[in-house]
């Protein structure tokens, strides 16, 4: 049997509604109700905490950020605080992990492999970091990933800097690792890479490293239902 | 009676996990299959769920605590008398826990009604009007949870009740045949190495996702077999190499293929691929697997040129001292079961081509000529190709272009 997933290019959304549709996915897909699926989105400004995250690792003032309009959420993936913003291609697979091994570490060094293999794809040698989930590029981070896995079903996911205004990332301690230093395939190019481009290169790789066909679905106004 | 909840099994190499957070409180009324608490380490979070209704008793471990895999962070008294039955029976219920939790967090509607991608599919596959169900969600939204019931009050007035399962009684055992001695039925484990794995999993890709047909046409290969009886012993002074039939069969290959541009093409979802470059794979037979490495610009080259590059190639192959860059980017393949002795074959594509040739074996043959029987060099070619990318027309047409090629050599000049 091939295994299906389905990809969608949402746009850009803000985060709420896509934490809504992921977890009704994901519940569905528990019950197989719908196929393994692939969203990709850019989101707006918004700073999210992981279950491991430290408040503390959020620099800036709430209520300033809540005046810039940058939400705050706190929420049910692992891993610690970190920013998604435009520019920054965040990809949610909702897969049934009983059927790609069962083996969590082993998920989250395929997401590794898919994103240093579109890396490779723009010409850019993406590297692991033993003990450090992420992709870096000379010491450098340019890919997060913090997943949710519940009744085998993941959530939750990978955000990749394509070209995010870095700035950004000033306002908190990313994954609680002082000093780190964030980048990105724009920075690294020194030129303007589209997000929708990179969100097909990693479907493509997706499909490879999980052995999976990837099918493109054209209508993200209906999975978001605006009916 | 009381229940442990434990640390799951979450991945081989994976020993312990940290409890991120508690969902339920000492105290709490649980479902089968709810959540009880978030466990995770380094940048996972896995929900752990009750294995049974009850209460939750005792928690043994708190947030931020480190656990083995298998050992217990909490305490269940279960309703149950018996302890879970495995989940293959009935389908999970909607877990109460996680729904409260998007609800909460949603961000109000703007007044539009509507239906979630899961309410669409599932209103699809049971033929269900969403039209006629009045949503509770949100914004008079139709949720999942209108649904179902509507599904349930459906099928109960339209099947009769189905007869209370009763517990199924054991089978009886069945005789059993007299248990034969191990020694007498011997199996000898061979691994999968990595290389058998990636065949055999590019071969039953292939054959999942093109519709194969072999179609077959005979060749007289005599003027050729003569030809080159004539020119070997000379060729082989002058290039070192032995001379094949294989770079006839290639360049009769491109000279076809650019009249059939269908064959030497790959299929997306919604577009055909025309190559209008030529990298012929040609098959080479290893103790390991087959593997098909690829003369590029294969159009450039003459015959002495390609009988160097197949010679090249299946020497690298042999020797293991192939690229990956050769195995690569290939837009048509050839492979040579006759070598060994195959009369006819019926090759797998090497996806995402259109299409292989197999060559088989060249043996003296007695054939009609001019109502008269003559022995002549007969040869079948075989041609496996994409039904989804080629007519079978086109496919018989190809062949037997080549087959007259490979019959009158001399085409080959121009």
């Amino acid at each position: 049997m091939i295994r299906e997933c389905e990809a969608y290019w949402l746009g850009r959304v803000g985060y709420g509604e896509v934490l809504a549709l992921q977890r009704e996915w994901a519940s569905a897909r528990t019950q197989g109700l719908v196929e393994d699926c692939l969203l990709f989105v850019e989101h707006p400004p918004v700073i999210t905490l992981g279950r491991g995250a430290k408040w503390r690792h959020l620099l800036a003032d709430e209520d300033l950020l809540r005046a810039q309009g940058i939400e705050v959420w706190e929420i049910e993936r692992g891993g610690d605080i970190t920013f998604h913003g435009p520019g920054q291609l965040v990809g949610y697979p909702i897969l049934d992990l009983t059927r790609h091994g069962k083996d969590l570490h082993r998920y989250m060094r395929r997401l590794e492999e898919v994103l240093i293999r579109t890396l490779h794809r723009y010409g850019i040698r993406g590297e692991r970091s033993a003990g450090q989930t992420g992709v870096w590029v000379h010491g450098a981070k340019i890919a997060s990933i913090g997943v949710h896995v519940s009744r085998w079903v993941s959530r939750h996911g990978l955000a990749l800097n394509v070209s995010p205004d870095l700035s950004a990332f000033d306002l908190i301690v990313p994954c609680g690792l002082s000093g780190i230093r964030m980048t990105s395939m724009a920075a690294l190019l020194k030129r303007q890479v589209p997000v929708q481009a990179v969100a097909e290169a990693v479907a493509e790789q997706f499909a490879l490293v999980f052995d999976c066909a990837v099918q493109w679905r054209n209508s993200p106004e209906a999975v978001l239902s605006l009916s | 009676m009381e229940v442990k909840i434990v640390v799951p099994h979450m991945g081989e190499s994976i020993v312990e996990g940290t409890i991120l957070k508690w969902l339920k409180r000492p105290g709490d009324r649980v479902e089968r299959d709810e959540s009880v608490v978030e466990i995770g380490s380094d940048k996972i979070d896995v929900e752990v769920p009750a294995p049974a209704r009850g209460t939750l008793k005792e928690i043994l471990a708190q947030e931020g605590a480190t656990v083995a895999v298998g050992k217990a962070v909490a305490l269940l008294e279960t309703e149950d008398a018996a302890p879970a039955r495995p989940k293959t029976e009935a389908p999970p219920e909607p877990v109460a826990a996680e729904e409260g939790e998007a609800k909460q967090e949603e961000t109000p509607t703007k007044g539009r009604r509507r239906i979630t991608p899961v309410v669409a599919k599932l209103a699809e596959r049971h033929g269900v009007d969403l039209d006629q169900i009045e949503g509770t969600g949100l914004g008079g939204r139709v949720t999942k949870k209108d649904v179902l019931p509507y599904l349930e009050g459906r099928r109960s007035t339209q099947e009769a009740p189905e007869p209370k399962r009763k517990e199924e009684a054991l089978p009886t055992p069945t005789p059993r045949r007299a248990a034969v001695p191990l020694e007498e039925e011997p199996v000898e484990v061979i691994p999968v190495t990595a290389m058998r794995k990636a065949i055999a999993e590019h071969l039953v890709r292939s054959k999942q996702t093109a519709p194969h047909v072999t179609t077959v046409a005979e060749v007289d290969m005599t003027r050729l077999v003569n030809f080159r009886e004539k020119h070997k012993a000379e060729f082989e002074r002058q290039e070192g190499i032995s001379l094949t039939y294989m770079p006839f069969f290639v360049m009769a290959c491109i000279r076809t293929l650019k009249e059939f541009p269908f064959l030497n093409a790959s299929m997306e979802e919604e577009r055909i691929l025309l190559k209008r470059y030529y990298h012929i794979g040609v098959a080479v037979a290893l103790e390991e697997g087959l593997v098909v490495p690829v003369i590029r610009h294969a159009d450039r080259l003459d015959i002495r040129g390609l009988a160097h590059a197949i010679h090249d190639l299946a020497e690298r192959a042999r020797t293991k001292k192939l690229a990956s860059d050769d195995l690569k980017g290939g837009t048509f393949s050839i492979t040579n079961p006759g070598a060994l002795g195959a009369v006819l074959s019926t090759p797998i594509i090497n996806y995402p081509q259109a299409a292989i040739l197999g060559v088989e074996a060249i043996r003296k043959t007695p054939v009609v000529r001019d109502d008269q029987i003559a022995i002549r060099h007969m040869m079948y070619l075989c041609l496996s190709y994409d039904h989804r990318i080629v007519d079978g027309a086109t496919a018989v047409q190809f062949n037997q272009r080549v087959r007259r090629i490979l019959e009158n050599p001399l085409e080959l000049i121009l």
